[in-house]
């Protein structure tokens, strides 16, 4: 029975980091732009974090430092595909292998870094509940907060007024920009939150998760979070979900293993991304499904009076 | 609205950039001052050119910074004598030929290539290049001018079972490994039976991450380890992470490769540390006296290429005198960790008692020992 | 207040002018970064530039590294073009790599050498049926290709990394997660001796010759575009632009798994786990940065390849960090795609 509480505690954690990732890929996406260089941001942000907390030893500065470097690398990235126009997804993997090469260049006077040691995050009472306290209520504060995100992002997207023309900037740009929105300002403000939660992730992973710094470490997470947002249909609330599965099929496979259990891990590993195109393939069919589901100018570009 | 567009834009984009070649500069300092100034040119003999080609960063903290320990190692042994230079991340593929083929146009006499998967390439690039000295970490295929030499990480690998058996509360070790090759799952079982010696008690737990860095991944397989009841780790991969983890949640760990202490102060058991300096400082000399024959060179303890560091204080003085013991009779070639009888998981004598394992038998290791959990992956 | 403002006409000028200044730039900054780093400038500049075709020896090498960006960039050209979005170009590689490696594993001691023929064409039928299923998905369901070419990229990893530590693991190799080396007559044929150029180099000239033919000289290359651009255009034109997608992705899937096939059938010469070394993400950029002209990849993949060259040459000569070639590619790409913007539109300063 522990042992279960510890495994989803482990997956709640192991889904934190993607989560936050793929809830900011998921806005820049509502807004219509395909960000391909979120493995690049998260390594930036990593090191700055990471970098940002040796000098400082406060991880909340750590966190920021890495939301800053995001934000930066996104603002770059926005600037270039809504402005001039250039190909999102050529523009986003230069932003990739830019942002691997600059963390790695950077980074190097931080391997043999470390940080002060922490304390655990129990939360007072909560945590003593049998089962329910070891497999929710130990984690870092910013576990909790990849659910306060989430449910933000489901007020903002579907309640609030600016969620709604985030969302029409989405799905018809010329539409929203005939009634006088500013469409390429606010896919930029969409790009810049991506990246900044991006960076979040990268800096929780470096800072807290693993916690070091050592080039490439993101390995292929942040390439996850972009699966994830067509895996959840671009729904904030499967996004968390789908962190928490794909987390968690690395946990159950590792715990397994230390059970003499035996699994295929590619096999397994794969089962998340044939679902995600079977599910891609079920809502494409039915023009209507797709329509509530998919932003529909995802990865075009916008010519305003073009 | 017409479709004039606001340059600002290009502006914005170029000072972004600028900003984040900015952050890279200020870090150049350090780096520099930690990289020995070329050797200026000497008065009489050239240097020889020694290069190294690294399958990881110099900075991965495990594998490949041991290595280029080592380089640094000939560096201050023969100053001006030598020249030496590296190249990091040179991955096992198409790329690994070009890399060996450079070093060799340039004028290097003896080139060191770090893992295994340049063994195919070095075959090929030696076989061009016969004035040049080729030396290859951990493989099994040689040639006239290339030869193998790897280090006995399963001594460290024992001796740090002998500390594991004492300090586990559970009776239950664990072992993050990275891809089932014999040098690995050796060091699981030497591990266990190192652990078997002082506590007959042992069990030992593996998960394997199918990599050899991954920090992250290796996080969470230590974590799954300890979930599962394992309390002492070992890791056969290349970053600190294992240990950090350990430390994070209360348990204890070892150190890998090269010595971890400051990465896990409340966690740290001791550092098994491959020490390489001693091998490529024979190598060097070897080849600068002109007696540089090829073979196949497996170092441990005895030749100072194995070494446990840094055993914790509260280890129980009996344990520490016992490594003490095994050290000295590694270095006497008194003993021997993989001596019979030696029990396979399914009960059956692997080696029958009094016998002590030969260099090919260490080689072919594919089944775990009595007290190990799970099956090896892939067998059959 | 300076402005862009659209020009009537894209400028030939700025077509030839841009990537020139977009690479002065590019140099400008690494001087910057060369001097911080109490290297002489001249000198790095030159393993970058100079030193990767200073001698016929390191042309082949660049060779050998451009031909496979040369030749999957040409197939992607082809589909963006017709705006088919394959960005999973790294998946029907791997793929590819995976079908030849099947046939040239099934090879012995006493096989003709006319496998090697068989090798490639599995390569390009993989590639092709890897891209298939995302042209099949759209066709049939309507599955965005971007969404679904991208996770097919991953399938063909886990599955590349299943098959080399499961089925086709060599029983010989010590468990390592590799096959068995090919056999010999497996062997993509060498161009010369001494070096590692194979006919994949012709294979990709005569790529871009074909490709170029096709677009500009053929009715269905027309077609191609026009159905791709503008479906509705296509369609009152009597064109499909069902036939565009399926001709899209055929092209430029038969195109990546071609550069597998030669990629583990050339240099590698086994199927190992990092075959995936982001050659068909790098394609990408090549074909945009060669602005899906034949000629343009052609300038393109040399480029790219002179920059992870010129990376390795600076750290063993220079001790420079290897992780500066990522930051000069993503700046040149970076500036390059911004200084594109001229070609369209010009400057003005505006009140």
């Amino acid at each position: 029975m522990n042992e279960i509480a510890l495994l989803v505690a482990a997956t709640f954690n192991a889904g934190t980091v993607l989560a936050i990732a793929a809830l900011g890929l998921l806005i820049n996406e509502k807004a219509g732009i395909v960000n391909l260089g979120a493995e690049g941001m998260m390594l930036c942000a990593a090191v700055a974090g990471f970098a940002a907390v040796v000098y400082t030893g406060n991880d909340w500065v750590g966190f920021l430092a890495g939301m800053g470097a995001g934000a930066l690398m996104a603002a770059a990235f926005g600037v270039m595909v809504i402005w001039l126009n250039t190909n999102q997804y050529a523009t986003g993997l230069a932003l990739s292998l830019f942002g691997a090469g600059l963390s790695a260049f950077v980074g190097v006077g931080y391997v043999q870094a470390k940080l002060p040691p922490r304390g655990d995050y129990s939360i007072p009472f909560l945590s003593d509940i049998p089962f329910l306290g070891t497999a929710l209520f130990k984690q870092h504060p910013l576990a909790y907060f990849a659910l306060i995100l989430m449910a933000a992002i489901v007020y903002f997207l579907f309640k609030s007024r600016a969620g709604l023309v985030l969302r029409s900037v989405g799905e018809s740009p010329e539409s929203a920009h005939a009634l006088g929105y500013p469409v390429r300002r606010i896919r930029l403000l969409a790009v810049i939150f991506g990246g900044a939660m991006c960076g979040l992730a990268g800096a929780y992973l470096s800072v807290i998760y693993t916690p070091l710094w050592v080039q490439g470490m993101v390995a292929g997470k942040g390439w996850i979070a972009l699966a994830l947002t067509t895996f959840a249909t671009w729904r904030p609330a499967r996004v968390l979900l789908g962190a928490y599965l794909f987390g968690g099929v690395t946990m159950v496979q590792l715990a397994l293993q230390s059970r003499g259990v035996a699994v295929s891990e590619q096999l397994l590993s794969m089962t998340p991304y044939i679902a995600t195109i079977v599910v891609l393939a079920l809502i494409s069919r039915n023009p209507a499904w797709i329509r509530v589901n998919m932003p529909q100018s995802l990865g075009k570009p916008f010519y305003p009076g073009g | 609205m017409n479709s004039k567009r606001n340059l600002l834009a290009l502006g914005l984009s170029a000072a972004v950039l600028a900003t984040l070649v900015g952050c890279g500069k200020k870090e150049e300092p350090k780096k520099e001052a930690a990289a020995p100034a070329a050797a200026p040119a000497p008065a009489k003999p050239d240097p020889l050119k020694i290069a190294f080609a690294y399958v990881g960063p110099v900075g991965d903290g495990g594998w490949t910074f041991a290595h280029d320990n080592g380089r640094k190692a000939i560096e201050k042994e023969f100053g001006d004598k030598v020249k030496t230079s590296f190249v990091e991340n040179v991955p096992e593929s198409a790329d690994a030929e070009r890399v060996m083929r450079d070093l060799a146009s340039q004028g290097n006499k003896l080139i060191f290539g770090t893992t295994f998967g340049y063994m195919e390439p070095m075959l090929k690039v030696a076989a061009d290049n016969k004035g040049i000295k080729f030396e290859h970490a951990t493989g099994y295929k040689g040639a006239e001018n290339l030869r193998t030499y790897d280090s006995r990480t399963y001594e460290g690998a024992y001796m740090a079972g002998v500390i594991a058996g004492k300090m586990t509360k559970s009776n239950t070790l664990g072992v993050v490994g990275s891809i089932p090759i014999p040098e690995v799952i050796r060091n699981i079982n030497s591990y266990t039976m190192g652990a078997q010696s002082v506590n007959p008690k042992i069990k030992t737990k593996v998960v394997w991450v199918g990599e050899w860095f991954n920090p992250a991944k290796e996080t969470e397989a230590a974590t799954a380890l300890i979930n599962g009841g394992a309390d002492v780790l070992l890791q056969n991969t290349d970053s600190k992470a294992v240990l950090q983890t350990a430390e994070k949640l209360g348990k204890r760990a070892f150190g890998w490769d090269s010595d971890m202490t400051a990465y896990g102060p409340k966690a740290h058991l001791g550092s098994a540390v491959i020490n390489w300096g001693p091998y490529y400082i024979k190598a060097t000399r070897e080849a600068l006296e002109g007696k540089w024959a090829t073979g196949a060179t497996w170092w441990g303890v005895k030749e100072g290429a194995i070494e446990m560091v840094n055993v914790a204080e509260d280890v129980p003085a009996d344990i520490k005198a016992k490594v003490a013991e095994i050290k000295a009779g590694l270095k006497a070639g008194t003993f021997h960790p993989w001596t019979g009888p030696i029990v396979g998981q399914d009960g059956k004598e692997v080696l029958a008692k009094g016998v002590v394992a030969d260099d090919k038998f260490l080689g072919g290791v594919k089944f775990y020992v009595k007290g190990v959990e799970g099956k090896v992956p892939g067998a059959k | 207040m300076l402005k862009l403002e659209a020009r009537p006409n894209p400028s030939k000028l700025w077509g030839f002018a841009s990537p020139l200044l977009a690479l002065v730039i590019t140099v400008l900054i690494g001087t910057v970064i060369f001097m911080a780093m109490g290297k002489a400038p001249l000198t790095a500049l030159s393993m970058f530039f100079w030193e990767p075709i200073k001698s016929s020896y390191a042309l082949s090498e660049l060779a050998v590294k451009a031909t496979p960006l040369l030749i999957i960039a040409l197939g992607l050209s082809v589909c963006f073009r017709s705006n088919v979005w394959n960005i999973g170009a790294e998946g029907q590689f791997v793929f590819g790599a995976i079908c030849a490696a099947g046939v040239a594993l099934m090879a012995d001691a006493t096989t003709s050498r006319w496998i090697v023929l068989a090798v490639l064409i599995a390569g390009v039928l993989g590639g092709m049926a890897w891209a298939g299923i995302a042209a099949l998905l759209r066709d049939r369901f309507n599955a965005n290709e971007i969404l679904t070419s991208l996770m097919l990229v991953y399938i063909a990893v886990f599955l590349l990394t299943y098959l080399v530590s499961g089925p086709w693991k060599d029983p010989n190799g010590f468990n390592f997660p590799q096959s068995k080396t090919f056999e010999k007559v497996t062997q993509i044929p060498r161009l010369l001796d001494g070096t590692r150029m194979s006919i994949g180099l012709l294979i990709a000239l005569a790529g871009v010759g074909a490709l170029w033919v096709y677009l500009f000289r053929t009715f269905s290359g027309f077609q191609l575009q026009v159905g791709g651009l503008a479906p509705l255009a296509a369609r009152y034109g009597g064109f499909s632009s069902r036939k565009a997608l399926w001709t899209a992705l055929m092209i430029s899937g038969g195109a990546a798994g071609l550069a597998g096939a030669l990629e583990v059938a050339g240099p590698v010469g086994q199927l190992t786990p990092y075959i995936p070394v982001g050659y068909g993400f790098a394609a990408i950029i090549v074909a945009f940065v060669g602005r899906l002209h034949p000629v343009g990849i052609v300038f393109a993949a040399i480029l790219m390849s002179m920059f992870y060259i010129g990376g390795e040459l600076a750290q063993s000569r220079l001790r420079l960090s290897k992780s500066l070639t990522g930051v000069l590619q993503g700046l040149l790409l970076f500036t390059l795609l911004a200084c594109d913007t001229l070609i369209a539109y010009r400057v003005r300063w505006q009140r």
